[in-house]
């Protein structure tokens, strides 16, 4: 490496040459992988708990079985569905579902993720949406519910410029409409329970023994799926109901 | 060659100069030798004069373009001819799943898949049939870039900006078990967080992410201080297609007859070993046929001014 000596020959210098690169080679090697193992921060510090799709396995198995292609993704009428990125780790290009932007409202009626996953990340044995099992509703903030409150609601429940998508059977059968240009006129907001995809998921209850009294709270029920189609149509900012990622019923 | 000894050029040893040749390969040599310095300098320079040929890279580049867009177009504009992304899609139908990527997954997961059995039975004998590596240079979208990053470190070597500080070739061979054995240890697909052909397969068709900043760290490290450092020494991809194409019917054919040893061929290589037999008095035969390690880009026929390289179908001539 010193400017000053003469250049070298014989088999001391090929030597030298040899040692050198193999040294070099060790060192990349060493980096690659170290850069590879980084994806082992993001998983198991759990800096971006995910919502995954129907059908996904257990989240270890998941990250393992996927395949990183995306077919999920190409499949779902309303796009709810993303890839990882960079600062997932190991989920690099691996679905989720960011349910307040865009979630699941099984538009699609029979689950075509989990029959476009090659690799049964998202298990075949999920057939219908009855079956899914992605996590738990769960009131958050119920303070903030409109319902609880005795409110109704007037306008889109999320304005422009919200994207997002939802199905509504009796406009269009295949055709899925942006939520921002569907105004409601509740004269008390039971967006949730409404537009829920699943039957008997979510009730709205009486708060109180009062027949006058307007105020209800939403119940969730054992046949949730986890969707977050409340947790994307509540009005409220942020939402006052959320998904539990991957809780099931009866968990803590 | 045995193909036992070209895979484990492969795997990373130096190509050695052969023992012995055939006669016809010892007459054509001796013929060479009698030719003298001045004459062949003279003859080298009268066939470049008169060639200069990008045929290949240009079908190539057209079809790896080609692909990449039947992918993007078919999500795009929801024509559902080809779903999916390289790591693995459906294409009319048919599951197909890129080997290398299954491998992880199965390795990872620890379960046989069956739709990941028949996606990549599909692709093995289509890889098979062109060559394995023919992937890396036809269709991985990595490749593409990688090739304009080496012709930007080129242009910086030729005056003096860059050096090329080659690895050993082995480092892809030790990489390849690592990074197998991380996915069985640690039950994560590992080499999948940092591959180049998925993040830029999926940038491509799902949008560009953060991901895409650590393929262009990449790209700048090649141009700047290896040549082509990633497919030349890191990338299980391509040593898995290697195995697959060893024996494949489509491959590039050396021709010793015509050849002026000057090496042009070896200076645009990506795997320049597989050419060592276009070094004088280097060609066992005849005729040789290249190795598994290289990837059918035909960049070294483009760059042949005497067609001493050219893709040759294995059987073809004695099937017509």
């Amino acid at each position: 490496m010193s400017e000053k000596t003469p250049p070298a020959a014989g088999p001391a210098a090929a030597n030298a040459k040899t040692r050198r690169q193999v040294m070099r080679s060790l060192t990349m090697g060493a980096a690659i992988i170290g850069a590879s193992l980084f994806g082992f921060f993001p998983v198991l510090r759990k800096w971006t708990p995910r919502l995954r799709p129907p059908g996904a396995i257990a989240e270890q198995d998941f990250l393992a079985a996927c395949i990183k292609c995306g077919q999920c993704v190409q499949v779902c009428p309303v796009r709810a569905i993303k890839l990882g990125d960079l600062d997932e780790g190991f989920g690099v290009g691996v679905p989720y579902i960011p349910a307040r932007e865009q979630a699941c409202d099984f538009s699609c009626d029979a689950v075509q993720c989990v029959l476009a996953c090659p690799t049964g990340a998202l298990a075949h044995a999920v057939s219908k949406k009855e079956e899914v099992r992605m996590g738990l509703a769960r009131l958050d903030r119920p303070n903030a519910c409109l319902a609880r409150k005795g409110e109704g609601w007037k306008g889109a429940a999320r304005p422009a410029p919200f994207k997002g998508l939802h199905r509504y059977a009796h406009i269009d059968r295949w055709k899925p409409v942006k939520l921002a240009d569907y105004p409601y006129e509740l004269e008390l907001c039971d967006l949730c329970v409404r537009e829920c995809p699943v039957p008997n998921a979510i009730t709205l209850e009486p708060l109180s023994a009062d027949p006058a009294d307007k105020r209800r709270t939403p119940v969730v029920h054992q046949a949730c799926t986890g969707c977050g189609m409340c947790e994307m149509i509540c009005p409220t900012e942020p939402a006052s109901i959320v998904i539990d990622i991957r809780r099931q019923w009866g968990d803590a | 060659m045995s193909l036992l000894s070209s895979i484990k050029i492969m795997l990373g040893a130096q190509p050695e100069r052969p023992r012995c040749h055939s006669s016809e390969a010892t007459a054509m040599h001796e013929a060479k030798r009698q030719v003298k310095g001045a004459e062949r300098a003279k003859e080298i320079k009268a066939a470049h004069a008169s060639h200069n040929s990008h045929k290949w890279r240009n079908i190539r580049w057209a079809t790896l373009i080609f692909v990449n867009m039947v992918f993007v177009a078919s999500f795009a504009f929801d024509v559902q001819l080809v779903e999916g992304s390289l790591t693995a899609s459906r294409v009319i139908g048919f599951h197909m799943a890129d080997l290398n990527s299954a491998i992880q997954v199965m390795l990872a997961y620890k379960t046989i898949l069956i739709n990941l059995v028949i996606g990549t039975s599909t692709v093995f004998f289509l890889w098979w049939l062109l060559g394995g590596r023919t992937f890396c240079s036809w269709t991985c979208p990595y490749h593409l870039l990688a090739e304009l990053a080496e012709k930007l470190h080129l242009f910086l070597a030729a005056r003096r900006m860059v050096v090329d500080y080659p690895l050993h070739r082995g480092s892809r061979t030790v990489l390849y078990v690592v990074f197998a054995l991380l996915a069985v240890i640690s039950g994560y697909t590992v080499f999948e967080s940092i591959s180049p052909t998925g993040i830029v397969s999926r940038a491509l068709i799902y949008g560009p992410g953060l991901a895409m900043i650590w393929v262009l760290g990449l790209l700048a490290y090649e141009v700047v201080f290896i040549r082509r450092m990633w497919c030349r020494y890191i990338c299980p991809i391509g040593l898995t297609y290697g195995f697959v194409g060893a024996v494949s019917p489509v491959r590039v054919k050396y021709t010793l007859e015509n050849c002026l040893h000057e090496g042009d061929c070896r200076k645009v290589c990506l795997v320049p070993h597989v050419l060592d037999c276009t070094k004088k008095t280097y060609a066992e035969d005849v005729s040789v046929a290249i190795g598994p390690d290289c990837t059918r880009c035909g960049l070294c026929i483009d760059a042949c001014p005497t067609g001493s390289l050219k893709f040759e179908i294995k059987g073809l001539n004695k099937l017509l």
